[in-house]
């Protein structure tokens, strides 16, 4: 069972483990984890679950799809480590993954 | 058939029957009767169950033959499908002759990259952070409008509520004058009219010569706000973006009615519907005053309930599948929003209010993919502080009579909600 930490924007984490094929959406939004929010249930659709991938997890998280990289258009302060999480998918080579939290999703 | 001397309910029954006994290709959501008479739901009940990708005709010269999109799933997927369906064409249904300066140059109506590079310009104002800059004006506008409300006495909500309050948050999103705010509601309304489907519209010459005004009005504030260090006002940021400041006129003209319409009637609809709503759910404003918590997921259900834009159109780009029918290049289709928000098969209980759902917010109304409402945070905002400031004050809201329904298929709203607050 990974375990994946999300840093808030303001300070503080929130640390949830969560069974292997999960997304990384599905992770906070199933465990109210504040900050994603996910409106289009996890489609590619709404850039509303947009995380921050730490650095020195973003080779094992791999790279934006298509999709995602058109969508992520929308995000205020995009990185180049934006991901939206409804698009990663969380195993057991991802666990201890760190997170970070946008200041708000629009 | 004027349908003003029967009830609502003989109106209701008629065109359920009709709905039900219509042969299929007879069936055309985009008649805009089906709106006056909010009948429209037998159609789309009928549509998603037997032919949820249709081979729709309408009379309307422009409008002819489309396909109507009814079901949640199939509606994502073209929502999503961007490289598939184009919003170049436009975004409603009617087609205008070409060269006809109805058309104007919006991102709503772009395709990538042209799109992608004017909502980038755009978003950032209506972005959640810049929306704390205006929390506490909100609140101020919203207080005074309701306490200046007439107690005891029927009054059109419409007016004195929904057209009063977004029209002060558009002045405030433009950094509009106050003292000429009501321009700003009465250009949204000549946007958006259109004399093929309601009568009382103006004559196109007419309508673009209001517009033609407008242009006029804000190129004078731009030069004004171009020579001045940038602001946190729209104008400003088009002003002073990389994308936006080269804008020609009809650019400028195109985005500024797309942040006006987009921002005005979809707000001022959800402000009016939601009283109705409540009025005629019982039960759920009970839940809503003893836990006024729920104004947060209350306001999303509203939006769902609403669906102020009833459909969004797109354009093939190439022949495509969808639903088992064969779309050819050049067709035209109706994501018809209005009905994916009763769809059983994506939303539990679709045709019931019910303000305290567990994913509120998993509706139609903003639309998906690149093209989401950019404005969603910002009219959620208004509707949340209109609601906490409402329950502050009134003990109750009586809805006294039927509310007037506007002549459209595309936004789905209220001319008058006669209303009564008791003392």
């Amino acid at each position: 069972m990974p375990k994946v930490t999300f840093l808030a924007f303001k300070g503080g984490t929130h640390t949830v483990q969560v069974p292997v094929g999960t997304t990384l959406m599905r992770a906070a939004t199933d465990n109210g984890v504040p900050g994603i929010d996910g409106d289009c249930g996890g489609n590619c659709a709404c850039a509303t679950c947009h995380v921050y991938i730490d650095p020195a997890w973003s080779v094992r998280v791999g790279p934006r799809n298509a999709t995602e990289e058109a969508m992520l258009n929308a995000v205020d302060e995009l990185r180049s480590n934006s991901r939206l999480a409804c698009q990663i998918t969380l195993d057991d080579a991802l666990d201890g993954l760190l997170v970070g939290l946008p200041e708000a999703q629009h | 058939m004027k349908s003003d001397s029967f009830e609502p309910a003989a109106i209701r029954a008629a065109a359920r029957t009709r709905a039900a006994v219509l042969p299929l290709e007879e069936l055309n959501p985009a008649d805009p009767q089906g709106f006056v008479d909010d009948t429209v739901g037998y159609v789309f009940e009928r549509l998603r169950r037997e032919d949820p990708v249709h081979r729709s005709h309408s009379p309307i010269p422009g409008i002819d033959t489309y396909w109507s999109v009814t079901r949640y799933r199939d509606i994502m997927q073209v929502d999503t499908s961007h490289g598939i369906y184009s919003s170049e064409d436009g975004i409603t249904l009617m087609d205008f002759p070409p060269g006809d300066e109805q058309k104007l140059p919006m991102f709503i109506a772009m395709d990538p990259p042209k799109h992608d590079e004017q909502r980038k310009a755009v978003g950032p104002i209506v972005a959640p952070a810049n929306l704390n800059h205006w929390h506490d004006l909100i609140r101020e506008r919203t207080g005074k409008v309701l306490d200046g409300l007439p107690r005891n006495e029927t009054f059109n909500w419409v007016d004195k509520v929904s057209i009063e309050l977004t029209t002060y948050m558009l002045a405030t999103l433009f950094d509009f004058p106050l003292q000429d705010r009501r321009l700003l509601t009465h250009w949204s309304d000549i946007a958006t009219a259109n004399k093929l489907t309601n009568p009382d519209a103006p004559e196109p010459e007419v309508r673009m010569a209001e517009l033609h005004k407008m242009l006029e009005y804000f190129t004078r504030l731009w030069n004004e706000r171009i020579n001045a260090p940038p602001r946190t006002d729209l104008v400003s940021m088009l002003a002073h973006g990389p994308a936006t400041r080269n804008m020609g006129p009809a650019e400028y003209m195109g985005n500024l009615i797309l942040l006006i319409v987009g921002g005005n009637d979809t707000t001022r609809n959800s402000m009016t519907g939601g009283v109705l709503a409540l009025h005629e759910h019982p039960q759920e404003m009970a839940k809503l005053r003893a836990n006024p918590a729920l104004v947060e997921s209350l306001v999303p259900e509203i939006i769902r309930w609403q669906t102020p834009l009833a459909y969004m159109r797109r354009s093939a780009l190439i022949d495509t599948e969808l639903g088992g029918k064969q779309i050819r290049r050049g067709d035209k289709l109706a994501m018809w929003y209005l009905s994916g928000n009763r769809d059983e098969a994506a939303i539990q209980e679709p045709n019931r209010f019910i303000i305290d759902r567990e994913r509120p917010r998993q509706h139609l109304s903003f639309g998906f993919g690149i093209h989401r409402c950019v404005g969603n945070r910002l009219a959620e905002l208004q509707l949340k502080i209109l609601w906490e400031e409402i329950l502050r004050r009134f003990a109750r809201i009586e809805v006294v009579g039927e509310p007037t329904r506007i002549r459209s298929a595309f936004v789905r709203g209220f001319s008058h909600l006669p209303v009564r607050i008791p003392a």
